[in-house]
C-alpha cells in the first residue's frame, strides 16, 4: 500500500548484494522484494502477518515481510529462499525438507525453511518441542507439521546450522 | 543416473518431482507470473443475502475512463458456471441471492486503484426475505430455489426396515450436527487470462480440475472447444477448495480480457477468498436405530440434510457421498436413508476433502458411542459387534469381496493406542482432577473414485508418450497441488516400464496438450488414473516390443535408443489409455443401489484428549491412525497425507468455526478463523495395512479423502470419555463445552456402565 506519493531511496543487501531502490516509503517489504527484485520465492499467504508464508531474515531476525514498511529495510540486510543454496548445492535445510516431505502444496515452505534457519541459528541442537514452538508461527495447511518437524531434527542432526 | 533401481520405485519414497523447485522458491504459483501488458481486476460483490439490484452507480471522483468495466450483459455466451446445474450466474444479472456474489468486475493498470474504485460503486437494492439456516429452509416460508427450496434428495432402502422395531430391545435415538469449514489454502485462489481472436481464450491459474474450467469458458464466452486453453501453474493447497470456484474466477478474468483485449490478473486477498468461495457443507444426521440387547444393529433410520448454500454447484455430489457413507463400516440388515440439499442465502457450499462424507461419518460414529451407552458395553465392542465382514453387503447392497477384517483391524489400533489400560486408568485420575483425560475411538471407511456410474460417464482418458531422446512423457490433466500426483504417476510408469524414475516426466496440465484424465478429485488420481496410467505405459512398451525395436529384457539405455528409433521413424510414440469399467459392475442410479465404489479403503482411528476445566479448552495428546489402503506407493507421500488430513480433521473438530451473520462469514481471516499451529497438534502416529486392490495401479487404493473422517468424530468421543456430557455438535469451542457441561443433566453426566464387556 502505497499511501505516499513521493518516492525515496533504500538501501538495503538482499542475499549478499546491495540493492539501491527507489521505493515508496510505506510500500511492504514483500512486494518490494517480488515485484521490483523479481524475488517471487517470498509468498503472500494473508497479508496481516498470521500465516508467515512471506517469512524472510532481517538483519538475522525472523520477519513477516507483509508487516515491514520498506522505510524500515533500509541499511538492512535481507535473507529470502532465494538465497540459501550455494549454486545447485541445497542448503540442509531445503534437503532435509526433501527428503522428509517437509514440502507438499509448497507455498509455505519457503517461509517456513526460513523460520527453521532462524531457529537453528539460535538453537543449533533444538528438542522436538523447540522446534514445535519455534516453528508455530508458521500455518502449513498440507503436511500436519509432523515432517516438517522431522525434516528440522534432521538439518540439526547434520549440523545445517550458519 | 540410476539411482533409483526400476524394480523397486513402487514403494519406494523417491524424491517429490517438483520438490526442488519447491524448497527453493523457483515454483512458480499463479500470483509470481506476469504477462506483457497485463492489467489487475477486482470483483464488486453483493453485500446484502437477495434481493433486486435496483441501481449501480459511479462516484464521480474516480476516473472510469480508465477501467475496464465488465457487467451481465457483457457475457458473449450463456452467463452461468456450467457444472451439474448451468444455473449459478457468472455476473449477478438483476437479482443478488447470496452476500458476495458477484455483480461487476473491474480491470486497471495499477492494481493499488482498484480496491479504492470497487469501493466506489454503489449497488442498490429491495432486499427481499432471506433464508439463513437449513430449517427456515426446509419450513418453506419463502420459496428461494425451485418449489420447495430443496437442490438434491436421495432415498435409500435396503431390506424392511418398518419391521425391525417391534423386534428391537432398544430404539436408540440422535442428533449431530457439523459446521462449515474453510478450506484454508494457504495460496488464495488465483488466475491470468489472454485473450486473442486468433487463439481464443488461455487460462492460467491454481486449480484443480482444468477441464472443468475449459467447459465452464466454453458455455461463458461461446468458444468452440480449441479457442479454450487452461493450464494449471503450481497450486499452493486446494483440498476441494479449488474443484469448482476457479471456473468462476477464471470466467471473470476471461471476460475483462475479451472487453479490454490485454491479459487480466486476478488474485484474492485471503478476506475475499474466505467471504466469498466455497467451504464445507453445514450438515444435521439424525439416526433412529433399532439394536438387540446384545448390542447388533437390527436396522434404522438416517435423515441426512446439508446446506447447499444458494446455488446447486456440487452439492447433489456432495449429498450423494455423505449419504453412502452414512451407515459407517457398519451391517445393517435393514436401512432407510432419506438425504436432502437444501437452499439458503449463503455463498454456495462446495467440496472439501472427504465431499460429505467426515459430516455424515461424524453422526455415525457419535451414534455408535450412544449405542454403546444405552446397551452397556464398551465403544469398542459395539463396533466388533456390528462390523461388515467379508460376503455382507453395505447399505447399497455392495458385496464386500476382499479379505478385510475390521475386528483384526480395530485390536491392533486399541493394542497401539494402548486403549484399555489407558481407558481404565484415566477413569481413576479423573475423579482427582481438573484435567480430565479420555480416549476415543472412530471406525470408518472411505470410497475411491467417483461413485456409481461416475468413473463411466467420465471416461477418463491418459497418454504415455516417449520422446525423441529417449525419455517419457506422462500426460493427465490430474493435477499436482501438494498430494504428490507427479510423483506418483512417474513412479507408476517408471515401474511399468523397468525404467528410473529420473527417466519419467510429467506433462504440464495444459487442455492444449493433455487428454482429458477427469478432474483430481475423490482420492482417485492414484488408483483410476494411475491404473490407466500404467496401462499405457504397457502401451508403449508394447509398441516398442512389437515393431522390434526392444526385447525381453532391455536396458534402460536399450529403451532409449528405442525410443529415439520409434519416435525417428514414425513421428511420435503415444499410447492411450481410457477407463472402461469392469465387467459386472452393477449400479442403480434411480435406486441408489449396487457397486458405489471400486474400493473401500478401512480405517481405526483412536484419540486421546484432556479437557482442562478451568479453561474448557481441549488438548489432542495422542493420535494413532491406522488404515487399510490398499497398497503405499510412496510412504512418505501417504504419511504425509494421512498426517496432513488428521490436522485438518482436529480442525474441523476442535477450532474451525465459521462465524455467520446473514449469510456471510464474518470472520474471514486468519486471525479470527484459527487452524491448528505446530504447537497444537499431538504426535499424530501413521500406520498401514496393505491388503492390495485388482482395481488400482499396483494395488493402490484412494486414500486422500480417508484421513479427514476419523478425527473428529473419534476427538469427540474421547471428549465424552472424559467428561460424560453429550456433545453433538462440532466444532467444540471452550464456550459450547462450558455451555454443554452447564446443561447437562447430573443423571446423564454419571451414566457409566459398570458391568461393560470390553
Amino acid at each position: 500500500m502505497n499511501t505516499s506519493r513521493v518516492q525515496c531511496e533504500v538501501s538495503l543487501t538482499v542475499n549478499g548484494e546491495l540493492r539501491n531502490l527507489r521505493v515508496y516509503p510505506m510500500e511492504r517489504l514483500l512486494d518490494v522484494l517480488r515485484r521490483q527484485l523479481g524475488l517471487t520465492g517470498t509468498k503472500e499467504g494473508c497479508g496481516e502477518g498470521e500465516c508467515g508464508s512471506c517469512s524472510v531474515l532481517m538483519d538475522g531476525a525472523l520477519v513477516n515481510s507483509c508487516l515491514v514498511p520498506i522505510l524500515h529495510a533500509h541499511g538492512v540486510r535481507i535473507t529470502t529462499i532465494e538465497g540459501l543454496a550455494e549454486g545447485p548445492l541445497l542448503h540442509g535445510l531445503q534437503d532435509a525438507f526433501l527428503k522428509c516431505g517437509g514440502a507438499q502444496c509448497g507455498i509455505c515452505t519457503p517461509g517456513m525453511i526460513l523460520a527453521a534457519c532462524q531457529l537453528l541459528n539460535e538453537k543449533p541442537q533444538p528438542s522436538l518441542e523447540e522446534i514445535r514452538e519455534g516453528l508455530s508461527g508458521n500455518l502449513c495447511r498440507c503436511t500436519g507439521y509432523t515432517q516438517i518437524l522431522e525434516a528440522v531434527a534432521e538439518a540439526a542432526g547434520r549440523g545445517s546450522a550458519r | 543416473m540410476n539411482i533409483v533401481k526400476s524394480e523397486h520405485i513402487v514403494g519406494m519414497s523417491v524424491p517429490r518431482k517438483e520438490g526442488r523447485d519447491k524448497v527453493t522458491g523457483r515454483a512458480l504459483y499463479i500470483d509470481d507470473m506476469t504477462l506483457p501488458n497485463m492489467i489487475y481486476g477486482a470483483t464488486v460483490r453483493s453485500s446484502i443475502p437477495r434481493g433486486r439490484i435496483k441501481r449501480i452507480t459511479f462516484d464521480p471522483g474516480i476516473r472510469w475512463d480508465e477501467f475496464v468495466i465488465v457487467s451481465a450483459k457483457d457475457v458473449p455466451g450463456q452467463n452461468c458456471i456450467a457444472l451439474i446445474v448451468d444455473e449459478q450466474p457468472c455476473l449477478a444479472d438483476g437479482v443478488v441471492n447470496h452476500p458476495e456474489e458477484p455483480i461487476l468486475l473491474l480491470a486497471h493498470a495499477d492494481r493499488h486503484a482498484l480496491s479504492k474504485a470497487v469501493a466506489a460503486v454503489t449497488v442498490e437494492y429491495d432486499p427481499m426475505p432471506a433464508l439463513f439456516s437449513m430449517e427456515e429452509s426446509e419450513q418453506c416460508k419463502e420459496i428461494i430455489h425451485g418449489t420447495d427450496n430443496t437442490f438434491k434428495t436421495y432415498r435409500l432402502e435396503k431390506g424392511d426396515v418398518d419391521s425391525v422395531w417391534a423386534k428391537a430391545d432398544f430404539i436408540v435415538e440422535g442428533e449431530y450436527f457439523t459446521g462449515a469449514q474453510e478450506q484454508l489454502y494457504i495460496e488464495n485462489n488465483g488466475v491470468i487470462a489472454s485473450f486473442d481472436q486468433e487463439h481464443g481464450i488461455t487460462v492460467w491459474g491454481s486449480m484443480q480440475c482444468p477441464y472443468y474450467v475449459h467447459r465452464a469458458l466454453m458455455k461463458l464466452c461461446k468458444l468452440p472447444e480449441n479457442k479454450v486453453r487452461v493450464v494449471q501453474t503450481e497450486t499452493g493447497g486446494a483440498f476441494g477448495g479449488k474443484e469448482e470456484y476457479p471456473s468462476m474466477i477464471a470466467g471473470h478474468a476471461a471476460l475483462l480480457a475479451m472487453k479490454s483485449g490485454r491479459p487480466v490478473k486476478i488474485i484474492y486477498d485471503r478476506m475475499e477468498d474466505m467471504a466469498a468461495t466455497t467451504k464445507r457443507h453445514p450438515s444435521r444426521t439424525r439416526h433412529r436405530t433399532a439394536v438387540s440387547k446384545d448390542g447388533k444393529i437390527l436396522g434404522g433410520e438416517i435423515e441426512f440434510t446439508v446446506d447447499g448454500g444458494a446455488y446447486t454447484t456440487l452439492s447433489p455430489v456432495v449429498l450423494s457421498r455423505g449419504t453412502i457413507h452414512a451407515g459407517g463400516p457398519y451391517y445393517w440388515p435393514h436401512v432407510r436413508i432419506r438425504a436432502k440439499a437444501v437452499a439458503t442465502n449463503a455463498p454456495p457450499h462446495g467440496a472439501f476433502r472427504g465431499f460429505g462424507a467426515p459430516q455424515s461419518i461424524f453422526a455415525m460414529e457419535r451414534h455408535m458411542d450412544r449405542i454403546a451407552a444405552t446397551v452397556g458395553i464398551s465403544p469398542a465392542e459395539v463396533r466388533r459387534r456390528n462390523f461388515l465382514t467379508t460376503g455382507q453387503t453395505t447399505i447399497t447392497e455392495q458385496r464386500i469381496r476382499e479379505a478385510i477384517d475390521l475386528e483384526q483391524l480395530l485390536d491392533r489400533g486399541l493394542a497401539l493406542a494402548d486403549y484399555r489400560t489407558k481407558r481404565d486408568s484415566f477413569r481413576k485420575e479423573n475423579e482427582s482432577s481438573t484435567r480430565k483425560k479420555g480416549i476415543g475411538i472412530a471406525t470408518f471407511l472411505h470410497g475411491a473414485g467417483f461413485t456409481g456410474s461416475g468413473e463411466r460417464n467420465l471416461s477418463s482418458e491418459v497418454a504415455v508418450a516417449g520422446t525423441a531422446d529417449g525419455r517419457v512423457q506422462v500426460l493427465v490433466s490430474s493435477t499436482e497441488f501438494g498430494q504428490g500426483t507427479k510423483t506418483v504417476l512417474c513412479q507408476i510408469a517408471a515401474e511399468e516400464l523397468s525404467l528410473s524414475f529420473e527417466d519419467v516426466e510429467m506433462v504440464q496440465p495444459d487442455t492444449g496438450q493433455v487428454p482429458n484424465s477427469g478432474p483430481t478429485v475423490a482420492s482417485r488420481t492414484v488408483m483410476v488414473v494411475g491404473k490407466l496410467v500404467q496401462s499405457a505405459a504397457l502401451g508403449v512398451r508394447q509398441t516398442l516390443t512389437a515393431c522390434g525395436l526392444l526385447r525381453h529384457g532391455y536396458s534402460q539405455q536399450e529403451f532409449r535408443e528405442a525410443c529415439s528409433k520409434y519416435v525417428a521413424k514414425h513421428g511420435r510414440l503415444l499410447s492411450r489409455a481410457r477407463y472402461r469399467q469392469p465387467a459386472g459392475v452393477f449400479w442403480d442410479d434411480e435406486k441408489y443401489r449396487g457397486e458405489a465404489y471400486a474400493a473401500f479403503a478401512w480405517a481405526v482411528y483412536i484419540a486421546e484428549v484432556t479437557v482442562d476445566l478451568t479453561t474448557y479448552s481441549v488438548t489432542v495428546d495422542d493420535f494413532v491412525a491406522l488404515q487399510e489402503v490398499g497398497r503405499v506407493l510412496h510412504p512418505v507421500l501417504a504419511r504425509g497425507q494421512i498426517i496432513g488430513g488428521v490436522a485438518q480433521g482436529i480442525g474441523f473438530a476442535l477450532y474451525e468455526n465459521v462465524v455467520w451473520q446473514n449469510g456471510r462469514m464474518q470472520n474471514g481471516q486468519m486471525t479470527n478463523y484459527i487452524m491448528p499451529t505446530s504447537a497444537d497438534l499431538p504426535p499424530i502416529r501413521v500406520y498401514f495395512e496393505e491388503l492390495g486392490n485388482e482395481y488400482g495401479a499396483f494395488g493402490a487404493k484412494g486414500i486422500g479423502e480417508l484421513p479427514m473422517d476419523g478425527p473428529a468424530p473419534a476427538i469427540v468421543n474421547a471428549i465424552e470419555d472424559a467428561l460424560g456430557v453429550k456433545i453433538d455438535s462440532i466444532p467444540v469451542l471452550p464456550e459450547n463445552l462450558f455451555e454443554a457441561m452447564a446443561t447437562s443433566s447430573p443423571g446423564h453426566r454419571e451414566f457409566r456402565p459398570s458391568n461393560e464387556a470390553q
